[in-house]
């Protein structure tokens, strides 16, 4: 094939261009590939998710009546402290990733701070939010058909039955600790990420002190925890109710 | 086709078999040209472009719409046209005539029962008749299973939960494969059986006789067998011994007991004779009779009773005799309680429609929440 | 800072005569286990791919011998069942997903878009290790017992009935997906934004075309089937209602789930081998690609497609009969651009000036097997035909006929051809050539019977036939043939190795191949090139009436010397 060697390729010398890994050329194509990088794997989250939000759809789909009954027992108004909270950590990460832009180290590490504050918030009001379902045995397990029936005791028919399949609502909080849950470890392997990328403001290190990306690809990290939670918020909790 | 140890095709015993394969062959056909297409231009070229030959190699080509467009259009139009094909057999076979003769299919770890309408059953074996389309409705009873009929081209899973279709309509008398196709576990290849393609008459008697390929056992002969299988031929023989009584010729004759008393031996003390032997002990004797009280069914014990009322006279069967003797007066007084009651002494099917072998232990809520699911 | 070209451990422990390059630069253990090196990772996948393939096989061999006889020989059922599925699973999980892209695109990709290594090349170890760490998990599964249901999991039996190490080897493979995940992430990003100046897209290679689309494809189906598996793993372990009709759940809803995956897994699996394929031709054929953008957009179409077919693995499922038609239809357009490529290869080697040496009988051998492979494919994409023949022995004889006809001969045919760049050896050709024939003859004797025996009605995964004796003729072909064929296998393992021990030294080009990766020495230094080239002109840019000119000089000056070597001398062009 023909090539010539590159006058402008300096072999094996870059200048000491602090923050560039040897595989570069120059941090421009370094950050490009980051960016391409970080979006490519949030798109095989999306496969990922999606795959839930499928099942999740063909079954409400199907058994409309029994997960609105079953639904009732989520607490709105946490699920909707905890959007808030989430969207308020978005808002943060916003402003840590202009602040990283602007080099300014001491704001990036308060917005990022605030964003894990607000994301341990999430996780609180989440284990408060389990632990009541749990007090009702509203998970799915073998008991579910015996254990759970008196939480929809205000269903109750005239016979004695309960007016929802049990079977349905199992599958309801199936998916609502398997999709929440999923959530939640993310939300978790982010603080862990967003702590790391504390440390390295704080420490100086030359991968995000000269290069906003690392500081972005995180950014778009935590976007798409939220964007999944701004998903199962309405589905999970703000049912309406079937014709 | 067979050569030997080497058949070729499998038998074309139903209504779709014909188009089905006249498509298999085709697809065979253009399988066989292109490959050779193929395989035939790469080795010429690969001989006479060799390196070191003196073939021409002027003015090579690296593209060329029109043969681009043709081999990708004529592909293209070749598949299009097999799909038509393939598709129009598929929609017949998915739309079963609205005559077709219903029968039911339960597949289950790791057999096949099937169901008649007129309540037949029979186990790992479908008997149908030629010419009459057959509709079958399956389903499963705990993972999935397939209905395949090679012979017929036909197949479709059966499922847990819901009622799946494959209908028919067979062309040839014979018997035929019948597999499961649908890996369900441990004796997955041994959910097999046979497909029974009768003629219409035949099938008729032989739905009409209960699902016997021979005719049934009247209650004597049914008595015969029991009178065997439980051990009542070891002590009672012909003559009176040491051990017990003769049963020649005891019905309706008077008996005496130990302690004096007497019964006519009608068929109500045959039955408790049988069940509780120590009530009346016949004169003579001990207690050594066992107790066959929760041993044997009260069909048993009708047609134990049935066959002690003729023993000892000309129409008996044989004690030790399996042979079964068509019973023409069974039939034709039309005693469907009789043949059925045979056919199910007959029948030693002890397996519990209900029992799962591989169901996974520990989860006891299991059965009542199967037991739900069933009755939706 | 890039790496400089001689780094510190070079500077000792070398002998003085030898060029260091990424296998010599270093020799300590956490040298290979910590690396960052595409290269050196790339060899980290050859041993333990070769090392999972190696047990598929022993997997696979037992299973012919078992299948002699129509009442089995040595194993019982239960035995049986777990020995297909691991055939399976390690098999298609462990090396046939893997192989080609993380051995040969691994080495190869950095080297043919003219860049120093991959966009990630931390990330590229830890798809090793979770290669690693997923395949110990589902052989730890198998030592314990195994599963026995199929590859596949079709629930209601893998969740709710079989008692066997279900959990555990889908733990594995759900680890061993990210693998499969952060690899395509690893290409896509390298491929966009790493090569060299001037390599414009229709400038590259079509095997870095191949490991683009294969890397799409890579990026969006594995995710699906890996929640797939641990919602299975959830109705395991916590009776979770997903897919189990006695809970409420649909069984047919998990096929829909795991074919959307694995449709487009066996593209993953052959598209690498297309690639392949497209330089072994060019390269022996001393001839650009005939059509090469039909060629390059053909795997872009796979791809797509690709990820619209999955309902034909399920047209007696009991899904409508409107699904079937619509998904058969795709199925037939998807066949079309495979066809494509056959003839695009095959109008390459006209006019060309062919040299046939091992790499390029297996692609001679991959073009006739692919072929059947593919047509065969029909067979079963035609909704009414597949009612007959779909879980028989015709379904696992296509599926073959691709996997190890198409994909592993792909894979050899690659290994065969940088070999020498990725190992600095030459092995004997003459050895390599014959062994190629026996692998293509022992193969179509192993699989071709199959056909016939699908045909006829054989199910698969049957450890007994005796309800039909009659098909016991063909099985004991077919076992014969895989002895042929196992020896074919086996023997690569031996030329090869013995070439590392005392096979002549390659130079940077030994076949006088076109392409970046031939421009540097063989093995390449860790850093790749000296200096990143800048590239004029597209990849395949042979003249063949030229090279035929010099070819006949050399001829003559070859036949009358008497050093006829086994391998060629460096051609010139």
């Amino acid at each position: 094939m023909s090539a010539i060697t590159n006058p402008m390729d300096h072999g094996h010398d870059h200048g000491h261009e602090p923050g560039l890994h040897h595989q570069y050329e120059d941090m421009a194509q370094q950050s490009e590939t980051y960016i391409v990088g970080m979006w490519s794997f949030l798109v095989s989250e999306v496969m990922f998710f999606g795959a839930l939000f499928l099942i999740y759809t063909l079954y409400r789909w199907n058994y409309q009546l029994d997960f609105y009954i079953a639904h009732e027992h989520l607490d709105v108004k946490l699920g909707a402290i905890n959007t808030t909270v989430l969207l308020f950590s978005s808002f943060t990460m916003v402003m840590a990733v202009q602040s990283a832009q602007l080099k300014n180290r001491i704001n990036v590490m308060r917005y990022l701070a605030v964003t894990v504050l607000c994301a341990c918030t999430f996780l609180v009001i989440k284990y408060f939010e389990y632990k009541s379902k749990f007090a009702d045995h509203l998970y799915p397990g073998a008991g579910f058909a015996d254990d759970a029936v008196k939480a929809f005791g205000n269903h109750a028919l005239e016979n004695g039955h309960v007016a929802v399949n049990m079977n349905h609502a199992q599958l309801f909080y199936g998916l609502y600790f398997g999709m929440t849950g999923l959530h939640a470890v993310h939300i978790i392997v982010g603080i862990g990420v967003i702590i790391s990328l504390i440390r390295l403001w704080y420490n100086r290190a030359n991968t995000v002190i000269h290069d906003y990306v690392p500081t972005e690809m995180v950014g778009l990290y935590w976007h798409f925890v939220d964007l999944v939670w701004i998903f199962l918020f309405p589905l999970f909790y703000l049912m309406p109710l079937p014709r | 086709m067979q050569f030997n140890n080497f058949p070729l095709s499998p038998p074309r015993a139903s209504n779709f078999a014909q188009e089905y394969d006249a498509i298999f062959y085709a697809l065979v056909a253009l399988t066989v040209f292109f490959t050779l297409v193929v395989g035939v231009a790469v080795i010429f070229f690969a001989v006479r472009y060799k390196k070191g030959t003196r073939a021409d190699r002027s003015r090579p080509m690296y593209e060329n719409l029109f043969l681009e467009l043709t081999w990708t259009i004529v592909p293209l139009v070749i598949g299009l046209v097999m799909f038509y094909f393939g598709t129009s057999l598929y929609v017949k076979m998915r739309t079963p005539p609205k005559n077709a003769t219903e029968i039911f299919v339960i597949g289950k770890q790791w057999m096949w029962h099937v169901q008649h309408g007129n309540g037949v059953r029979e186990n790992n074996t479908l008997h149908v008749p030629a010419g009459v389309p057959i509709k079958l409705t399956m389903i499963s009873q705990d993972v999935l299973h397939a209905f395949y009929i090679p012979a017929f081209r036909v197949q479709e899973h059966v499922v847990p939960g819901r009622y799946t279709q494959l209908w028919f309509t067979p062309t040839e008398i014979g018997e035929y494969h019948l597999f499961c196709n649908m890996y369900c576990g441990t004796q997955h290849s041994e959910m097999g059986g046979k497909v029974v393609v009768m003629s219409p008459k035949d099938f008729a008697s032989w739905l009409s006789e209960g699902g016997q390929s021979s005719a049934p056992l009247s209650m004597e002969q049914a008595g015969a067998k029991v009178y065997n299988k439980v051990g009542c031929a070891n002590c009672h023989g012909a003559e009176d011994t040491l051990r017990a009584p003769s049963l020649y010729g005891i019905y309706n004759k008077r008996r005496t007991f130990a302690d004096g008393t007497s019964l006519i031996a009608d068929e109500e003390y045959l039955r408790s004779s049988i069940l509780r032997p120590y009530d009346h002990i016949t004169s003579g004797y001990g207690q050594t009779m066992p107790v066959y009280e929760g041993q044997v069914t009260e069909e048993d014990v009708l047609n134990l009773v049935a066959y002690i009322k003729v023993l000892g006279t000309s129409t008996a069967p044989p004690p030790t005799s399996n042979i079964n003797r068509h019973s023409a007066s069974a039939v034709a007084s039309g005693t469907n309680e009789s043949t059925s009651l045979a056919t199910n002494a007959v029948q030693a099917n002890t397996d519990d429609p209900d029992a799962s072998p591989t169901r996974r232990t520990g989860s006891p809520a299991v059965g009542a929440v199967a037991a739900e699911g069933r009755n939706r | 800072m890039s790496s400089p070209a001689i780094t510190k451990g070079e500077l000792k422990n070398q002998p003085q005569n030898e060029e260091v390059n990424y296998l010599n630069v270093e020799h300590t253990i956490s040298s290979w286990l910590l690396t960052g090196d595409h290269k050196r990772i790339a060899m980290l996948y050859l041993v333990s791919a070769s090392f999972f393939f190696f047990l598929g096989s022993i997997a696979a061999g037992l299973i012919r011998f078992e299948l002699t006889s129509p009442a089995g020989v040595v194993l019982e059922s239960e035995t049986y069942n777990k020995i297909f599925s691991a055939h399976g699973i390690i098999m298609i999980f462990q090396f046939l997903v893997p192989a080609i892209p993380a051995i040969l695109g691994n080495f190869l990709l950095p080297l043919m878009i003219g860049a120093r290594d991959l966009a990630f090349p931390r990330l590229n170890l830890a798809s090793w290790y979770m290669f690693m760490v997923g395949g110990a998990l589902i052989l730890i599964g198998m030592i314990g017992g195994g599963v026995d249901t199929g590859w596949t999991f079709y629930t209601p039996y893998s969740s709710m009935y079989s008692n066997t190490q279900v959990t555990l080897v889908l733990v594995g493979i759900f680890i061993s997906g990210f693998s499969s995940i952060t690899t395509g992430i690893n290409f896509v990003a390298t491929i966009h934004k790493m090569r060299a100046p001037g390599m414009t897209w229709f400038r590259l290679p079509l095997f870095v075309w191949a490991m683009y689309s294969t890397s799409l494809l890579m990026i969006l189906g594995t995710p699906v089937v890996a929640i797939t598996l641990l919602l299975v793993v959830f109705e395991r372990l916590f009776r979770l209602p997903i897919f189990s009709p006695e809970l409420g759940g649909d069984p047919v809803l998990f096929q829909h789930l795991f074919w959307f995956y694995s449709h487009p897994a066996v593209y993953i699996m052959i598209l690498p081998a297309f690639g392949i394929i497209s330089e072994l031709i060019a390269n022996f054929s001393r001839k650009r690609i005939f059509g090469y953008h039909f060629v390059a957009f053909s795997s872009i179409a796979i791809a797509g497609l690709g990820f619209l077919v999955w309902g034909h693995h399920m047209f007696v499922s009991s899904q409508s009969m409107y699904e079937s038609i619509v998904f058969s239809l795709i199925s037939f357009l998807v066949a079309v651009p495979s066809a494509i490529k056959i003839f695009n290869w095959t109008t390459t080697m006209y006019k060309g000036n062919i040299r046939l040496q091992s790499p390029m009988i297996y692609a001679i051998g991959f073009l006739g097997i692919f072929t059947v492979g593919g047509l065969t494919g029909l067979f079963l994409g035609g909704t009414g035909t597949d009612v007959h023949l779909t879980a028989t022995y015709f379904v696992v004889a296509h599926f073959h006929y691709v996997m190890v006809g198409g994909t592993l001969l792909g894979f050899l045919g690659g290994l065969h051809y940088w070999w020498p760049k990725m190992t600095g050896r030459l092995y004997n050709d003459g050895i390599a050539k014959v062994n190629a024939v026996i692998v293509f003859i022992g193969f179509n004797l192993t699989f071709f019977p199959q056909f016939i025996l699908g045909w006829m009605g054989m199910p698969r995964r049957y450890h007994y036939y005796y309800f039909a004796p009659e098909f016991q003729a063909y099985h004991i072909m077919s076992t014969l043939g895989s002895s042929v064929l196992g020896f074919g296998l086996i023997l690569p393992a031996f030329y090869l190795t013995m070439s590392l021990i005392n096979g002549k030294k390659s130079g940077p080009n030994p076949w006088g191949a076109h392409g970046l990766e031939w421009e540097t020495a063989s093995p390449p230094p860790t850093s790749n090139f000296l200096e990143i080239p800048i590239v004029l002109d597209e990849v395949y840019d042979f003249d063949p009436v030229s090279e035929h000119e010099q070819d006949m000089k050399d001829l003559d000056k070859w036949e009358s010397t008497t050093d006829h070597q086994s391998f060629p001398t460096e051609d010139h062009h």
